[in-house]
């Protein structure tokens, strides 16, 4: 279908872009990969669309602290491609390789990805996992508090989302990642990160209404003669929903399977 | 009022904000080698390239590409004189009904130019995002594989250097 008739503005800095967005039924265009496929199905009818694609500043990949400062329009390409993601967080490099296509991943934005908030994508899991603190126009919102609920953020309609900062992670950290999809950059049916590091941390994605840490399995965890039970519980823990692609039993099966081999992993990869 | 640059031709037209890209191409410009299958982001068939990168022409707007180098299936080569991607899948039997054909050619000529593409595994994943009906794949892979040892490729596919 085509999508239902809007305004369109394509403001230059971010406070034009926050007064274009007191209009009723305004909402943001980044990258268009999750909005405009909406927008064609009519599941949505904004009166104005603001397209913050030209403020410029906000595309950067750069330290922090150790760790990394993302801008929320760097592009999807740019992350699976940035060397310095790459070497500080590899696990986050190795999630990228898994979203979409390259058309898409040439367009799809990590502001974007983390404000529209599928609960399969890889980098609302893995802004959990990385413990990352979201910045935008009002506050700092750290990534474990910013969804409540499927496809729905704590973000306010004219809030920008304008940062993700993500912690250094301590050095010899271990880290796994593994997913399961029917076809290479289809959406996950289930994935798994894992860090283990000062602590382990274990993050499911696709397998509740939002990623989430699981905290019961990670207690069970010491070293790797722990990892099965872990896995065990890693599968108990989680509350997927069935639907055509795969039954919740399914999808609970892969969390643990997962889960194992992440950790297996992460384990190997510890220094 | 929008400017774009498409196969090395400036256009200016005024635009609704809803058309989408691939209408833009289709009916306001006449180049309908853009083909639309899904117009939800899933198929493939409307890939053209945006300044050097590949992108869904369903899922973005006219408007959006204001100011933007476009590059489509017109622009590869003519009957007479094929780019040699294009000469690849013909040699190759690389389509048949041909609606997949451009956005599997405009997908092939950004991989080509970002990826190394060693190994057929690297070409189908880069095609994952393509669907084609007819095939069975086999011999898109086939045809790309083809080119990819070629020097000419990578550096100027479309006759575009970058
Ligand atoms: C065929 C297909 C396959 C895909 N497969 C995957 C996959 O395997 N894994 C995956 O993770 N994703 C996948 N995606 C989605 C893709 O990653 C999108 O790019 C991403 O979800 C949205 O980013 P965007 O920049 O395109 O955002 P948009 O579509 O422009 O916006 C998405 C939402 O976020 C809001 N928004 C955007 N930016 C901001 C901001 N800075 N501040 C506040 N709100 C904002 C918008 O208002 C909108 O509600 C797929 C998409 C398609 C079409
Ligand atoms: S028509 Fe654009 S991807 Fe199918
Ligand atoms: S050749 Fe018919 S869809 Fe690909």
């Amino acid at each position: 279908m085509k999508p239902p008739a809007f305004e369109y503005l394509a403001p230059r800095t971010l406070e034009q872009a926050v007064a274009a967005l007191g209009a009723e039924d305004a909402k943001i265009l980044a990258g268009g990969q999750s909005l405009v496929p909406m927008l064609n199905f009519r599941l949505l009818a904004p009166s104005l669309l603001v397209d913050i694609t030209r403020i410029p500043g906000l595309d950067n990949v750069d330290d922090w602290d150790g760790g990394l400062r993302i801008g929320a329009l760097t592009r999807h390409h740019a992350l699976e491609t940035s060397p310095l993601v790459r070497d500080r967080f590899p696990v986050l490099h190795a999630a990228m390789a898994e979203v979409a296509h390259l058309a898409i991943r040439n367009r799809g934005t990590i502001g974007g990805s983390l404000c529209h908030g599928d609960p399969a994508a890889e980098l609302p899991g893995m802004a959990v996992l990385l413990d990352a603190q979201l910045q935008t126009t009002q506050r700092t919102i750290p990534a474990a508090e910013f969804y409540d609920g499927t496809l729905s953020t704590v973000l306010g309609a004219d809030e920008i989302l304008t940062d993700i900062m993500l912690p250094a992670l301590p050095p010899g950290t271990g880290w796994g990642f593994e997913e399961f999809a029917r076809r290479s950059g289809d959406f996950a049916l289930a994935a798994v990160g894992v860090l283990i590091g000062g602590e382990v941390r274990i993050v499911a994605i696709g397998a509740n209404e939002k990623p989430i840490r699981l905290l019961n399995a990670e207690a069970l965890f010491n070293d790797a003669s722990d990892i099965d039970a872990v896995a065990e519980a890693a599968g108990k823990e989680v509350s997927p929903e069935g639907d055509l692609h795969g039954s919740a039993e399914y999808r609970r099966h892969l969390v643990k399977v997962l889960t194992r081999r992440a950790l297996r992993a992460a384990w190997e990869r510890t220094s | 009022m929008i400017a774009v640059v498409v196969n090395g031709v400036s256009y200016e037209r005024a635009v609704e904000p809803r058309m989408l890209l691939a209408d833009f191409l289709r009916y306001e410009l006449g180049l309908t080698g853009t083909h639309v299958g899904c117009e939800q982001g899933v198929c493939g068939a409307c890939t053209v390239i945006m300044n050097g990168d590949s992108v869904r022409a369903c899922l973005c707007f006219a408007v959006q590409a204001d100011g933007a180098e476009i590059e489509t299936v017109e622009g590869l080569g003519t009957v007479d004189d094929l780019n040699p991607l294009q000469q690849a899948f013909q040699e190759h039997h690389a389509l048949q009904c041909g609606f997949c054909t451009p956005g599997m050619l405009m997908t092939g000529v950004d991989l080509l130019r970002k990826y190394p593409l060693a190994t057929d595994r690297e070409i189908r994943e880069g095609l994952s995002g393509n669907l084609c009906r007819c095939t069975g794949y086999e011999h898109i892979v086939r045809a790309i594989r083809s080119v990819v040892g070629r020097s000419v490729v990578g550096r100027s596919v479309a006759g575009h250097e970058r």
